[in-house]
């Protein structure tokens, strides 16, 4: 029984932005259930008291000053935009809300 | 004359603050060298011969005004894996999708190099997005091993790895998020270095997975990688990750090593990683390697670390997961490959549209796997048990350093394998990580040094010394004593300028003994 | 074709339902810089001129946490009587859109840095209702989106969009309220004053600007309803572009007899976003969405935990100033107010001002009257704030002065008043150009008298008759006489003085 459908892959893709073709569909199904089947195994050692690490490092509380530092120039920033206009980026008719 | 590309990066630091040639002349000599035999290497994504040689001239002037140096490397070219960014400079990260992106900053790696008086050659071929184990996931062509043009440099940092090898350059910048510098590394013959996790800024360093990168040098000695590391590794205010502490003593230490003692140091040879599965020529090469530090006076002993068997299911799932994070940036609004702008699509079928095309098929296959991990249901399970496998390799890591000072182990299971040998497999590809990822998983300092050429193949293996986190110089003691004991790999490369690449062979006995 | 909303007669909604209500309170910080970046937090500027690689989400770019912002949310988090977590994380909310850089924001999920706190709102008539607060957590604001093309400027019909990132990661407190049970058929209100009071005490705190018509504070009134006698909360709507006070009362009220008729008319109330209109206080529906969004929050690698000490929290506790309820509770022992006085006080938003006008000179009673009462239906006839009115407290106290000295009288003082919100200049001034001094030269008043006497012979008798009232008709005639510049109660007094000597 397959860990993930083909189904479940396409929801992926499309959560992800990903617009794949059918047969990357097909293909990728199978890598992403064989990969699974074989991470899967980390639920094993996962025991309840195991508390999860999430930062190799042990640091805390690195905050910086609250004081202007310069930035980039209105140039700079759209330098590398695919469309802009007027000292803003351009981008095709958006579908969905703002959050 | 000297070959100046065969002299290390001390030695050129050496005699260009003595005056005894140029950075100028150092770096003219290893872009003619690109220019010979990147064709077929491929090592090189960019050359900025221009920007290297204003550098190189600016270094010479201060040396002619008799100024300090600006570091112990300062004049020596080095080439930059092509996912630091650099002001001015395409950075691509081996993809289709930042292809001629030029970035308005550096990243504090490049500063810091640019300001150590390093002449930056070039940037470097990688796995796209720093995915990959072979190098053969870059948009823009597989880099070849320059010990044999049919084998892969090893991956991501192929590029960086192959440009040492192949003398294009003394000193290269990798990364390495799962064995990305290591694995390279052993595969090319040639050393590489994965500092403490914080040790070095990633600020600048486009980000594959946050919590597991690090910049790291590469370099054919281990002196070499000592000086390299020196510059590049110190605290970072834009680096919310990075340690506030002073740099370890790593050139102290590859001194100390180079004079050939390491009596009174505890290694642990990792139980778990080499035996079966492994390839008997790089398990022979390990053994021999196992056996040379007892010989330097370390006291060996073998170390049981249970957990780290789920190490390499535990990475594919957190840096899976992060990527997908990282990598929706790229989304074709603001920068990068931008395709179906028609007035027909939506900005979202513009994003699919442009991320279908900008990525490569791991990319793609990475970014669903980590969505799917993180997903609602499913992120306990996945996600969220990969975090506590990290509390256990920690827990492990932690309890063998109780025993001893450093941990061995292959650096990677087989030789360099073949282009297109794995491409179609994604385990088998991921399985070149298995012995690298546990350090990267707990932060800690680790590195490749070569340890000889297989016996059946006559290809590079390293040997994998791993430290506790911050003791990144015991790395260097014990790496430095254990080259300085064995015959220069990169002594039997192929000659690259005899009309290309020389296909290795298995090793003759008394070859297999050096 | 979209049918007009059916609406329940509010009465009948309270009868069948209980509201119940979650109020979501957005605020951006005044803070100099970004919450992770040292752009300049500005309102305005040109577009694309306050970012670096890291608010534009460049490819290699890192964050790095504003402490002066973590100082702002502990305080909120302590105004708000609110637990102070001892350690948490950031976390990256995952979603794709175009005004978030790279589309994910950093926020807080299960961690947030101040959770389970209250705040006591004062409703109009004096009641007091405990609105428990769930968390308050710090995140990232986003970009702006111009939308070219569409009818309204709208996204709906839009062609393209243009990206401003000025506004791409301004701090953000958000504040989270439990559900809000039991107010009734109070709700609307208790929804508004609960933002009215989170306001009065953000902008004490001097953490924010607070400006509903800037963005610096926003509001998503989350609604449902129960029908009476249900142990289950109902399906809740979310409705967002609450722009005013008012219309969180009204998009509140809005709601509730929308989602009565719906459920009354045996429907199911969807779970959507909803969209609040000013033009008629209707809210319609948001796109609906295929799927709901998944945003596998995961903790943020690239920042490290949090963890105030408990020193930390101690300073910050004593920098905070006078709570609103404190102060009120203060202002009406120091000035002798009754309730009633106070609420009207507080909601004609005078408090500042009369305060002001006090330590100018003026008593609290005068100055209290004049703001409250005049200056208030001033300030309404004109569609403004008060503090919008172009007169200072400082002219306020010198035309209290100048009535309590006698030189003008409570309608010439108006009359001054008037005079300095046309602008034409100093209470002293005006009196000066428009010559609105009382007359206070008896001389002067009795000339007066005795002409408006001689005009009216029948008066003098009939007070001499003892109609003492008569004599209105002649302060009448005086007061005309004089441009009502004569102080009516002086001129009775001179009139029947006249009278008796004749």
């Amino acid at each position: 029984m397959p860990k993930i459908s083909r189904d479940e892959v396409a929801h992926l893709a499309k959560l992800a932005r990903l617009a794949v073709t059918e047969h990357e569909l097909d293909v990728f199904a199978g890598q992403l259930d064989h990969i699974l089947d074989a991470v899967a195994k980390v639920s094993e050692v996962a025991a309840e008291d195991i508390p999860p690490t999430s930062h190799a490092v042990p640091l805390t509380n690195v905050f910086r000053e609250d004081v202007v530092r310069p930035g980039l120039t209105q140039q700079q920033a759209l330098a590398g935009a695919p469309a802009a206009e007027e000292g803003r980026f351009r981008v095709p008719r958006i579908l969905g809300e703002e959050q | 004359m000297t070959d100046l590309t065969k002299l290390t990066a001390a030695e050129l630091a050496g005699k260009i603050h003595a005056r005894e040639v140029s950075s100028v002349e150092v770096t003219q000599a290893h872009l003619d060298r690109i220019a010979e035999v990147d064709s077929f290497v491929h090592a090189f994504l960019h050359v900025d011969a221009d920007g290297a040689l204003a550098a190189a001239r600016a270094v010479d002037d201060a040396v002619g005004r008799g100024d300090a140096p600006a570091s112990a490397i300062a004049g020596v070219p080095l080439a930059l894996k092509d996912v630091l960014t650099t002001k001015g400079i395409p950075t691509t990260c081996g993809s289709r999708t930042l292809e001629g992106w030029i970035p308005p900053y550096d990243a504090t790696v490049t500063r810091k190099l640019r300001e150590a008086g390093v002449p930056i050659l070039g940037k470097t071929n990688m796995d796209e997005f720093a995915m990959g184990s072979s190098t053969e996931n870059s948009a823009f062509g597989v880099t070849r091993n320059p010990w044999d043009d049919t084998r892969i440099p090893g991956g991501s940092g192929g590029g960086s790895a192959a440009s040492i090898a192949a003398f294009e350059a003394p000193l290269a910048i990798g990364t390495d998020t799962g064995g990305s510098i290591r694995q390279p590394g052993a595969v090319t013959g040639t050393v590489g270095v994965k500092p403490t996790y914080g040790g070095v800024s990633r600020y600048g360093l486009v980000a594959f997975s946050s919590s597991l990168d690090q910049a790291g040098p590469c370099a054919r000695t281990v002196l070499d990688a000592a000086l390299l590391h020196e510059v590049i590794a110190g605290h970072d205010r834009m680096d919310s990750t990075s340690i506030d502490a002073p740099v370890p003593a790593v050139v102290a230490a590859a001194r100390e090593g180079l004079r050939g003692d390491l009596t009174g140091m505890k290694v642990g040879v990792v139980k778990e990683f080499g035996g079966d599965g492994y390839q008997p020529g790089v398990q022979r090469s390990f053994e021999a390697a196992v056996a040379q530090l007892r010989a330097l006076g370390a006291e060996v002993v073998e170390v049981s670390c249970p957990n780290f068997t789920y190490a390499l299911p535990a990475y594919y799932l957190i840096a899976p997961s992060e990527c997908s994070s990282n990598l929706a940036r790229f989304d074709a609004m603001r920068y990068g490959l931008r395709v179906s702008d028609d007035g027909a699509h939506s900005a979202e079928e513009v994003m699919s549209l442009t991320r279908e095309e900008g990525f490569g098929a791991e990319v793609k296959r990475r970014i669903m796997l980590g969505t799917y991990a993180l997903s609602s249901g499913y992120y306990d399970a996945y996600y969220g048990s990969a975090q506590k496998v990290r509390t256990l390799i920690r827990r492990d890591f932690d309890a063998a350093f109780e025993k001893v000072d450093v941990l061995v182990s292959p650096t990677t299971p087989t030789t360099a394998f073949k282009i297109g040998e794995r491409v179609d497999d994604p385990m088998a590809m991921y399985l070149a990580d298995l012995c690298t990822i546990p350090a990267n998983l707990a932060g800690n300092a680790a590195m490749s040094v070569p340890s000889g050429l297989s016996d059946e193949d006559g290809l590079p293996v390293g040997l994998q010394i791993m430290a506790p986190a911050l003791a990144d110089d015991r790395l260097y003691r014990v790496g430095a004593a254990f080259e300085a004991a064995r015959e220069p790999v990169l002594d039997r490369v192929p000659d690259l300028t005899r009309g290309g690449f020389v296909p290795a062979g298995a090793l003759s006995p008394a070859e297999a003994a050096k | 074709m979209t049918a007009v909303a059916d609406l329940m007669d509010y009465a009948e909604v309270l009868e069948r339902f209980d509201p119940v209500l979650g109020l979501e309170v957005h605020v951006e910080l005044n803070t100099d810089t970004k919450m992770f970046c040292g752009c300049a937090n500005l309102f305005g500027g040109e577009p694309n001129t306050h970012v670096c690689p890291t608010c534009l989400g460049l490819p290699g770019s890192l964050p790095v946490v504003n402490g002066k912002a973590v100082e702002s949310a502990i305080r909120i988090g302590l105004a708000l009587n609110c637990e102070i977590a001892s350690w948490c994380r950031f976390a990256r909310k995952n979603y794709f859109y175009p005004d978030m850089p790279k589309n994910f924001q950093t926020s807080q999920y299960d961690e947030p840095i101040a959770f389970n706190g209250y705040l006591d709102v004062t409703l109009d008539d004096g009641e007091v209702v405990r609105v428990h607060i769930e968390r308050a957590h710090m995140e990232e604001d986003t970009g702006k989106s111009l939308h070219v093309g569409g009818a309204t400027g709208r996204i709906h019909g839009a062609e393209h969009s243009l990206l401003d990132y000025n506004r791409a990661g301004v701090p953000l407190i958000e504040i989270v309220t439990k559900p809000i049970v039991g107010t009734g058929d109070r709700a609307p209100e208790v929804a508004r004053a609960y933002v009215t009071a989170l306001r009065d005490l953000l902008r004490a705190l001097d953490v924010s600007d607070v400006r509903m018509d800037q963005g610096s504070l926003r509001c998503d009134a989350n609604v449902s309803l129960m029908p009476k006698g249900a142990s289950e909360f109902g399906t809740r709507t979310e409705t967002k572009n609450v722009n005013s006070l008012r219309s969180v009362e009204r998009a509140v009220r809005y709601e509730m007899t929308r989602q009565a008729a719906v459920l009354a008319a045996g429907g199911h109330v969807t779970q959507e976003t909803r969209h609040f209109q000013e033009a008629d206080g209707s809210t319609s529906s948001g796109r609906t969405k295929e799927t709901a969004e998944d945003y596998r929050y995961f903790p943020e690698p690239d920042l490290v935990p949090m963890a105030p000490s408990a020193e930390w929290i101690e300073q910050l506790r004593a920098t905070l100033p006078e709570m609103p309820a404190v102060r009120r509770d203060r202002i009406r022992v120091e000035w002798e107010l009754t309730a009633e006085e106070l609420r009207d006080l507080f909601n004609s938003g005078a408090v500042e001002l009369v305060e002001a006008t006090v330590a100018a000179g003026a008593k609290p009673g005068e100055a209290r009257g004049w703001w409250v009462n005049f200056l208030a239906q001033e300030a309404n006839t004109r569609e403004v704030e008060l503090t919008a009115l172009p007169i200072t407290p400082r002219s306020v106290a010198r035309v209290i002065e100048l009535v309590g000295s006698g030189e003008l009288t409570n309608k010439l003082a108006r009359e001054v008043v008037k005079g300095v919100l046309a602008g034409e200049g100093e209470p002293d001034e005006v009196v000066e150009k428009r010559g609105l001094k009382v007359v206070s030269d008896d001389s002067a008043l009795l000339a007066a008298v005795d002409a408006a006497l001689a005009a009216q012979p029948d008066v003098a008798d009939k007070i001499r008759g003892g109609k003492v009232q008569a004599a209105g008709a002649i302060v009448g005639a005086v007061m005309k006489a004089t441009k009502g510049q004569a102080d009516a109660k002086r001129v009775r007094e001179l009139i029947l003085q006249r009278v008796a000597e004749q």
